[in-house]
C-alpha cells in the first residue's frame, strides 16, 4: 500500500479539524483567526443570506471545560448590547459535540496594527476613549474583561472600535475559578490567546494581582490596569512589561512563574510624552489596585480632561504648570490679546513721536 | 449663553475698553470721549451680533476669528471715515487696527464659549 506524504497528511489533519456544519444554517468559509480556546471562521448564514463569523472550539482542545467556557463567553457577550461589543447572533453545537457561536464578522484592523496609522496625539487619545466606552459598559453590567490588549481591540474602517475576545471575562457574581494561596500555574499565551488555567489573561497587559492569581482581588480595576497598558502602548508603542511592541514582533509568551509585569518605563523612553499623560498612565498602572482609578469612567474622564486642556486628577500642578496649561488652552485668545496690546503700545509710541 | 447674545455682551465690553483706550493713543480726543465710547460700544455689539449669528451656522474657530476681524475692520473703517469734528483729522490706523483685533477676539469668544441652539446647558 502506498504511504501518504507529509503534505497530504497535514492536509487531511486540517480537513479533519474543520468544523462539520451539516445540520446547521451555516456554510463554512475560511479561517479568520485562531486562539487558545477556539478558531474563528467566516461563514455564510443561509437563512439570512449574510456572512458571519463562527467561533468554534478547536478540535484539539474540545474538552468539557473549554466547551463550557465558549458557551459562557457567548452568553456574556449576548448580554452586553453595545456598539463597541461584537453582537452574538446564535449558539449551537456541531455533530461532533463541539460548541460554536455566530457573531458579526468584523472587518478592520487590530489596534496594534492600527495604532501606527493614527498620526496625532489627540486622535490616539480619542481612540482610547472609544475603547473605554464598551469596557465601562461591561463593568456597569457586572462583567470584567480580564484580557484587554491591543490584539483584542478591532478598529473599523470608520474608526469604530470593537472590544473582542471575552473568553476569560468574569461576571462579578461568578465564583472564582481558583483561590489565592495555591501556586498559580500560568500558561503561555499565543498572539490571540487568552491563557487559561489558574491565571487568566495576557502577561504584558495583566494587572499584578491577576498575574499573582489572586482571583478574589481581581475586579474592574484589573481592566483599568490593562487599559493603562493599552494607553501606554498607544502613546509610546511600548507596554509595561516589554521594551518595544510592533505587529511584526513575536508576542512574548510567559513560561515562567506568575509575577507582576515590570514597572512603568521611565519617562525618557518617551521624551515627547506630556507629563500629565504620563501621570495618567502611571496611575492606571499602579501596582496596588487601590492606587489606580477606581473605575474606567474615572480614567476616561482624566484623559478627556487632558484633551480639553483641563487639569487631570492624576497630576498635581504647581502655579507654573497651571499657567502653562492655561496658556496652552487659551493660546488663540492670548495671542489676540497680546497682538491688541502690542498694537496699542505701537500706536501710543507713534502718537508721542 | 447663546452665541449671538454672547457676541453682543463680549463685543459691548470690548467696545467700551476699546473706546476708552483712545485716551491713550490720541489724548487730544478727550473732550469727545463719551461719544467715542458709545460709538465703540455699539460697533463692538454689532460685530458681536454678526459673529454670533455666523457662529450659529458654522462651527469653526478660524472662521469665527476671520468673520470678527472682517466685521470689525469694516465697521471701524466706516467710523474712521468720519473726520474728527474739531480737527477734521481721520484716525484710520487708530480706529481700524484695534477695531479689527477686538472683532477677532469677539469672533473667537463666540465660537469657543457660545452655546448653539439645542445644546445642553452646563
Amino acid at each position: 500500500m502506498k504511504e501518504l506524504g507529509d503534505q497530504a497528511l497535514d492536509h487531511l489533519r486540517e480537513v479533519a479539524q474543520e468544523p462539520d456544519l451539516s445540520g446547521t444554517r451555516y456554510e463554512l468559509g475560511e479561517e479568520v483567526a485562531r486562539g487558545g480556546m477556539g478558531v474563528v471562521y467566516s461563514a455564510r448564514d443561509r437563512e439570512l443570506e449574510r456572512v458571519v463569523a463562527l467561533k468554534v472550539v478547536a478540535a484539539e482542545i474540545a474538552d468539557p471545560e473549554t466547551v463550557a467556557r465558549l458557551r459562557r463567553e457567548a452568553r456574556i457577550i449576548a448580554h452586553l448590547e453595545h456598539p463597541g461589543i461584537v453582537p452574538v447572533h446564535d449558539v449551537g453545537a456541531l455533530p461532533d459535540g463541539r460548541v460554536f457561536y455566530a457573531m458579526k464578522l468584523v472587518t478592520g484592523k487590530r489596534l496594534d496594527a492600527q495604532a501606527r496609522e493614527v498620526p496625532t496625539l489627540g486622535e490616539r487619545l480619542r481612540l482610547f476613549l472609544r475603547i473605554c466606552e464598551p469596557v465601562a459598559f461591561a463593568h456597569a453590567h457586572g462583567v470584567i474583561h480580564r484580557d484587554l490588549k491591543p490584539q483584542n481591540v478591532m478598529v473599523g474602517p470608520f474608526g469604530e472600535v470593537l472590544v473582542m475576545d471575552w473568553g476569560v471575562a468574569k461576571h462579578r457574581e461568578e465564583p472564582p475559578a481558583s483561590r489565592s494561596g495555591a501556586p498559580p500555574t500560568p500558561r503561555p499565551a499565543s498572539d490571540h490567546d487568552t491563557a487559561h488555567g489558574t491565571v487568566l489573561g495576557t502577561p504584558a497587559y495583566m494587572a499584578p494581582e491577576q498575574a499573582r492569581g489572586e482571583v478574589d482581588r481581581v475586579d474592574a480595576r484589573a481592566d483599568v490596569y490593562s487599559l493603562g497598558a493599552i494607553l501606554l502602548f498607544l502613546l509610546t508603542g511600548q507596554t509595561p512589561g516589554r521594551t518595544k511592541a510592533s505587529p511584526e514582533e513575536p508576542t512574548r509568551t510567559w513560561a515562567g512563574p506568575a509575577r507582576p509585569p515590570a514597572a512603568l518605563p521611565s519617562r525618557r523612553l518617551a521624551p515627547g510624552l506630556p507629563r500629565a499623560l504620563e501621570a495618567i498612565c502611571g496611575k492606571a498602572l499602579a501596582p496596588d489596585p487601590d492606587g489606580r482609578y477606581a473605575t474606567v469612567d474615572d480614567l476616561a474622564a482624566d484623559v478627556g480632561r487632558f484633551l480639553e486642556g483641563e487639569r487631570v486628577s492624576a497630576y498635581p500642578e504647581n502655579a507654573w504648570r497651571k499657567a502653562r496649561r492655561f496658556a496652552g488652552r487659551h493660546r488663540t485668545a492670548i495671542a489676540l490679546v497680546v497682538a491688541y496690546l502690542v498694537m496699542r503700545i505701537v500706536l501710543l509710541v507713534v502718537a508721542r513721536v | 449663553m447663546n452665541k449671538p447674545l454672547l457676541g453682543l455682551v463680549v463685543g459691548g465690553v470690548l467696545g467700551i475698553f476699546d473706546g476708552l483706550s483712545a485716551l491713550l493713543s490720541a489724548p487730544e480726543v478727550a473732550p469727545q470721549i463719551m461719544g467715542i465710547v458709545i460709538g465703540s460700544t455699539v460697533k463692538g455689539m454689532l460685530v458681536g451680533a454678526i459673529a454670533g449669528f455666523v457662529a450659529r451656522k458654522v462651527s469653526s474657530v478660524a472662521i469665527g476669528i476671520a468673520v470678527g476681524l472682517a466685521a470689525g475692520l469694516l465697521l471701524a473703517w466706516l467710523v474712521a471715515a468720519m473726520p474728527d469734528p474739531a480737527t477734521g483729522k481721520h484716525y484710520y490706523w487708530e480706529i481700524m487696527l484695534p477695531g479689527s483685533l477686538a472683532g477677532a477676539l469677539v469672533g473667537w469668544a463666540t465660537q469657543r464659549y457660545g452655546r448653539r441652539p439645542g445644546e445642553a446647558r452646563g
